[in-house]
């Protein structure tokens, strides 16, 4: 037997870092523990071998619905003629900033309505105590609909940026739903209470103006950082809100704001009932992208130079999380090269390593990442398991970095 | 395999809040193992209980007097009378000792999803003792998810027209939270820096 080579120190991964995948019963993959300490992870294989469900994985070990926006009960492994999903589970270790860390989810019960958490073995006091020490961003190709779909697609994806960075997002977005949904159901009654009408206009004034004034700061650091060059080669998007309570904040304080919308809620009642809900708010809100160096609506753009905001406002969005918490998410870029041409895939390929971010990658042929080989762990993916390369493959050289290589 | 004295009692166990099928039947066991020191003693107090215990004529609370302890109490500050949405709140804050004063039992939140309406809740019942003459403050206690925000804001509204002051717990209590759930000093610092509503 050959001496076991020295395994490089992990000094050179990123602050926030996957080091080690678990999955049990998940999607496709009835088991599997796989290896992923490397500043990049090249997750090579056919198509259906299963690369994205590992992605889904890692997506799903921070709060949210994953990079699918899956339900819990499709989460499931199924065995030939299972016609649904039972228990599964995900765990990840980690390095982060404070030390290492395992994170777990999963469905415990097959009553379950909800996937439970485990942080270092113990169920976490709150969710944020989860998206505090880590965070993960992606890029799939469902996203390159997102000008093409309605402005609800647009919505959510810009929640999620802001979710991100402001924790509380989520639970002020709820909060304005709720109070919403009451209202609504109010009007449609027709018994209409004013007094009742007017507790729930004021908490969808509260929460609405929280949830707006959210998404224009974010929007801010976004356009900020894509003005200042920070996505590199890729071309800097504009990003705003056509947003009726966003108008209200470009001009006046939040609580002059909150007046405003109070007041346009409490004039609208007859129409809102009429049409069935609220006419107004941000839950009506829409993300116009712009593709600035062009001046050109993103949704006129081709397929490549949207894609290409895309990928600008992704690093962008990474690079304002490594600000704000010392620390780059893990990037997941699902099929990233498919829509762009070469000059910008090595743009792409030469920016990532200046993140500071783990990556993880995944493609149908890997030769394509081949300008990332001497920082990368290529895994090639097979339905139900995932294997690290042996030595002699061409790319890079061996199943581990190994040191001196 | 079990008999239906059995299964009648696993079904009414299950009922219970923070019970399920598996906790009813695990919690029906072991009262049977424990015949004589917990399943008749028990039995006993629900019965006893059960023919004691009433909701307050005045407040909502729950006791074996009419009106309660609370309300009979002569020492406690007849001028402020804190608006709780259930009793579970109203044990909360006398635990903590947060309030000195008399309290006033919704009965739960405004809710339209949930067919929750004023009529519901004891409103009435609390303007007509706001209007008494004997109430200086009414603290609106309601927790601070949008449902109890909601009904703290409608009864700031109704109460506007009898003229006591009306205030609210601070913030500080998060979005979502309930008021059972807070620790002790969280509630008295909540209820010490009440505001106007
Ligand atoms: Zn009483």
């Amino acid at each position: 037997m050959p001496p076991e080579p020295h395994i490089e120190a992990m000094t050179d991964l990123p602050p926030l870092a996957l080091t080690r995948l678990t999955l049990s019963r998940f999607r496709s993959y009835p088991a599997l523990d796989l290896a992923t300490d490397a500043p990049v992870v090249v997750l090579a294989g056919e198509n259906g071998a299963g690369k994205t469900n590992l992605l889904e994985a890692i997506s799903l070990l921070v709060p949210g619905r994953g990079l699918r926006g899956a339900r819990i009960g499709e989460l499931g492994h199924r065995a030939a003629g299972e016609s649904a999903g039972g228990l599964w589970a995900v765990a990840g270790r980690f390095v982060t900033p404070l030390g290492p860390l395992t994170l777990g989810t999963g469905v415990e019960d097959a009553a379950a309505t909800r996937r439970t958490f485990r942080l270092d073995g113990a169920p976490p006091r709150a969710q944020a105590d989860i998206a505090a020490r880590a965070a993960a961003v992606w890029l799939t190709p469902q996203m390159d609909r997102l000008f093409q779909d309605g402005a609800s697609a647009r919505r959510r994806f810009l929640d999620r940026l802001v979710w991100a960075l402001e924790p509380s997002h989520a639970r002020e977005v709820a909060a304005y739903d709720t109070a919403m949904a009451e209202r609504n159901r109010l009007l449609a009654d027709g018994r209409a209470d004013p007094a009742w009408l007017d507790a729930l206009e004021d908490q969808m004034a509260q929460h609405g103006v929280a949830v707006a004034a959210a998404r224009r700061m974010l929007l801010a650091r976004l356009n900020a950082a894509l003005a200042g060059g920070i996505a590199g080669a890729f071309p800097a998007a504009v990003a705003t809100l056509d947003c009726s309570v966003d108008a209200s904040l470009a001009e006046v304080p939040a609580l002059a704001a909150e007046d405003r919308f109070r007041a346009a809620l409490a004039a609208g009642r007859g129409l809102d009932a009429s049409s069935g809900g609220a006419r107004l708010g941000p839950h009506r809100a829409d993300l116009v992208l712009t593709h600035a160096p062009k001046g050109l609506a993103a949704a006129l753009c081709s397929t490549g130079e949207q894609k290409a905001l895309l990928v600008g406002i992704v690093l962008a969005h990474a690079a304002l999380i490594t600000a704000s918490r010392g620390a780059a998410p893990l990037l997941l870029l699902d099929e990233v090269a498919a829509h762009l041409d070469n000059a910008r895939r090595e743009a792409l390929f030469a920016a990532l390593p200046g993140l500071g971010a783990q990556v993880f990658l995944t493609g149908t042929e890997a030769e394509i990442f081949a300008p990332l080989s001497p920082a990368a762990l290529l895994l090639t993916v097979r339905p139900g398991e995932a294997v690290a390369r042996g030595a002699g493959a061409r790319f890079g050289a061996a199943q581990r970095r190994v040191s001196g290589v | 395999m079990m008999g239906p004295e059995l299964e009648r009692l696993v079904m009414l166990l299950a009922k219970l809040p923070g019970f399920g099928p598996r906790s009813a039947r695990r919690a029906a066991l072991s009262l049977l193992q424990k015949r004589e020191v917990l399943m008749r003693p028990l039995a006993d107090a629900l019965l006893a209980a059960a023919e004691a215990i009433r909701p307050c004529s005045v407040c909502g609370n729950l006791d074996t007097t009419d009106p309660c302890g609370l309300c009979a109490d002569a020492r406690r500050d007849r001028a402020t009378i804190c608006v709780v949405e259930t009793v579970g709140d109203l044990w909360a804050l006398e635990r903590a000792h947060a309030h000195k004063g008399l309290y006033h039992v919704l009965g739960g939140t405004l809710s339209a999803l949930a067919g929750q309406r004023p009529e519901d809740l004891s409103v009435e019942p609390l303007l007509r003792r706001a209007a008494s003459g004997e109430v200086r403050e009414v603290i609106l206690a309601t927790s601070a998810t949008v449902d109890g925000q909601t009904t703290a804001h409608y009864l700031a509204g109704r109460l506007r027209d009898t003229g006591v002051a009306v205030t609210r717990l601070a913030h500080g209590v998060p979005v979502g939270g309930e008021l059972g759930y807070l620790d002790d000093g969280t509630l008295t610092a909540a209820l010490a820096s009440r505001r106007p509503a």
